[in-house]
């Protein structure tokens, strides 16, 4: 009986081996004393199971944002499912999109951005959810307003990941004090920080963030009003340091001190250099939220439901969170996250100061003068 | 006997006709296609049959000037520092060292462009170069994210493209020539202009030629050391294809990139025939 408890050990279980080869005991001797009896009686019992686990396959393909995950998170995830997480990072939707649009990404998870989903429901290329196959979402306990997106004509194609708000990282140590507008921000940037700010290399959010200091919506389409965050964006160019999304570098070595940031980005910089502040534009701005998504031709379907369950899973979520520093739209998650985090002013902003925020509309995705736009911005 | 002879050939050809089928003709058909037809709603590409990606094509003008400044200028500056080198190395230093130097050429590229471009950021940042000067007083440098920068990026990326052709006809040099017009009572210099200079000019002339040419299509250095403020043709392209998704218009583009190519190649081949050939002559006199 003893033995049927103790794992035998690998040199035990060598010289049992070498025995069972050499003739010296039986098979039955060798497979009650090493245990591998007992072992396939249960395989056989319980081979049905054994099965859905290893339908999944061996390998999932997730496309994410940069700095939106932690690594030790996809080895739980292996050391659970037996399947590893292949990971790609991009730098927009936009660039997703086209991917995706190019057919064959071989992505199995992604993750679009509220203002994205309508686009790949309309063209088809994202795959309604099976919420029977993610127990671990429960709708009940997320804040309606970060979840409704991913929902379309009463079908859900997205779950949701985290949201956030795109504002204002600023170096207090070299910008002496505060950013907290949009106003500061263009005007800053053409006089005293000059050569030192940065805008992102994505329409939406550089364009956006150019309407909002007019005192437009983020959102607008109307070609008068492009027409003025035109000027101001070529105005401000020669004075820009860089047109970049990857502006951690260059904010964490003191080149820039002033940058368009995404809320993790700005909390990662402040764990890391307390001086480097993030703020939202008190005028407006974004506000976000990120889904979970399967591509309609996702290679591994299994996999990507195990995954997304498995991410969404409080504890898994909770760490994801601490790791990345995005706020969870999720009360069970926040019920596991330190205090000190749910009071962080960056991650989860006071009411009044998300206010003036505005989600992403679609067509501010996919309007082919915005693209435009930006195209005469970065080459003039 | 003819028959098989004839057979064979084809049957040689064959691997090389396919490939060139399968990987450049192909995907050309397809860009040209792609640049008659529309956007559709939400990007991509809709059938269709029209002119007006063509007739958009100044809106692109900028990247078109920008590459058109940069790659000759980059060209340029590459075979100025190339050329003396290559020559150090052909002409003038001992055998015994000549592979080592010459395997040092080729380190570099040892490691991803990508990579080695990265580095650049560093060297350029305001911690690098920059706070170097500003010990003696050079305060408040900026290189990164400037058209110098991408420039430095540019020779520091192609440089070995450049020596190498250059090398090779410099190598090939008959010593005998400058022992001649040494012992006529030529110069040094002069032997160098009627006689190095000329002979050496096939391997300018393909050193040029390969750095212009895949410079034309450059996007990454740009991208990287221009801190996406210095627009190339390439990065024009890839916003078009990755960003805002207008496959007609990008493969407009790239339709119009590949003539540009076409023309400034050609024209630069025969002003560098018709240099060549006056060179020539001068040589022989």
């Amino acid at each position: 009986m003893k033995d049927d408890q103790q794992p035998i050990s690998r040199k035990a279980f060598m010289e049992e081996l070498e025995r069972y080869r050499k003739g010296s005991v039986t098979r039955r001797h060798f497979l009650g004393v090493t245990g591998l009896g007992t072992a396939m009686a249960v395989m056989g019992g319980s081979l049905p199971r054994m099965a859905r686990a290893q339908d999944i396959g061996n390998r999932v393909v997730l496309a994410t944002w940069p700095n939106y995950h932690d690594p030790a998170d996809f080895d739980a995830f292996t050391d659970k499912t037996g399947a590893y997480t292949q990971v790609n990072v991009f730098g927009s939707n936009e660039e997703m999109l086209a991917k995706i649009q190019a057919g064959g990404s071989g992505w199995d998870v992604f993750v679009p951005t509220n203002y994205a989903i309508p686009t790949y429901v309309d063209a088809g290329l994202i795959e309604p959810l099976d919420l029977s196959k993610i127990p671990n979402y429960d709708p009940a306990s997320y804040d309606p307003r970060f979840a409704e997106a991913g929902t379309i004509d009463g079908t859900v194609y997205g779950v949701p990941k985290n949201w956030g708000t795109t504002g204002i990282a600023f170096n207090s140590s070299k910008t002496g004090g505060v950013v907290d507008s949009w106003k500061t921000f263009f005007d800053g940037a053409r006089d005293q920080f000059d050569g030192r700010v940065m805008v992102h290399d994505y329409q939406l959010t550089t364009i956006g963030n150019a309407l909002v200091y007019h005192g437009f919506s983020f959102n607008s389409v109307d070609p008068a009003e492009l027409a003025k965050a035109e000027e101001l964006l070529i105005d401000v160019k020669p004075h820009l340091y860089a047109i970049s999304s990857d502006y951690q570098p260059s904010m964490r070595n003191g080149d820039a001190w002033l940058t368009m940031c995404w809320t993790g980005d700005g909390k990662q910089m402040n764990t890391d250099m307390p001086e480097i502040g993030f703020a939202l534009g008190k005028e407006g701005g974004e506000i976000w939220s990120d889904y979970y998504a399967i591509p309609k031709d996702a290679p591994h379907k299994d996999a990507a439901y195990a995954l997304i369950n498995f991410l969404l899973d409080p504890e898994v979520n909770a760490r994801e969170a601490l790791a990345h520093g995005y706020p969870v739209a999720d009360a069970r998650t926040n019920a596991l996250l330190p205090q000190e985090l749910l009071d962080d002013p960056i991650i989860y902003p006071a009411a009044e100061a998300l206010s003036p925020l505005e989600f992403g509309a679609a067509v501010t995705l996919t309007d082919p003068n915005r693209a435009e736009l930006m195209a005469r911005f970065k080459s003039a | 006997m003819a028959m098989t002879r004839s057979r064979a050939r084809a049957l040689l050809l064959t691997p090389a006709g396919l490939w060139y089928a399968a990987m450049l003709l192909l995907p050309l058909a397809v860009v040209l296609i792609f640049s008659f037809g529309e956007r559709s709603q939400i990007g991509g590409y809709a059938p269709g049959f029209t002119l007006e990606q063509y007739a958009n094509l100044p809106a692109r003008f900028a990247a078109f000037r920008n590459t058109l400044t940069l790659a000759p200028l980059g060209t340029l500056a590459s075979l100025l520092i190339a050329y003396p080198l290559a020559y150090y190395l052909a002409v003038k230093v001992t055998p015994k060292w000549k592979t080592m130097l010459l395997v040092l050429v080729i380190v570099p590229f040892w490691t991803s462009i990508l990579i080695r471009s990265y580095a650049w950021i560093f060297l350029l940042g305001g911690k690098g170069i920059p706070a170097f000067l500003a010990m003696f007083g050079l305060e408040d440098v900026r290189l990164l994210n400037t058209p110098f920068a991408v420039l430095v990026g540019i020779v520091y990326g192609y440089l070995p493209l450049m020596v190498f052709p250059i090398y090779v006809a410099l190598e090939k040099l008959d010593k005998r020539l400058l022992e001649a017009a040494a012992d006529l009572g030529t110069p040094p210099w002069r032997a160098f202009l009627q006689i190095t200079l000329p002979l050496s000019m096939p391997g300018v002339l393909t050193g040029s030629m390969l750095v212009f040419i895949l410079l034309m299509g450059e996007f990454l250095i740009p991208s990287i050391l221009g801190g996406g403020k210095v627009f190339f043709v390439g990065n024009a392209l890839v916003d078009l294809f990755l960003q805002s998704r207008n496959w007609p218009f990008g493969s407009a583009v790239a339709v119009g990139l590949v003539l540009v190519m076409l023309v400034t190649v050609g024209l630069y081949t025969r002003a560098a025939k018709r240099f060549g050939a006056g060179r020539d002559d001068a040589a022989l006199m």
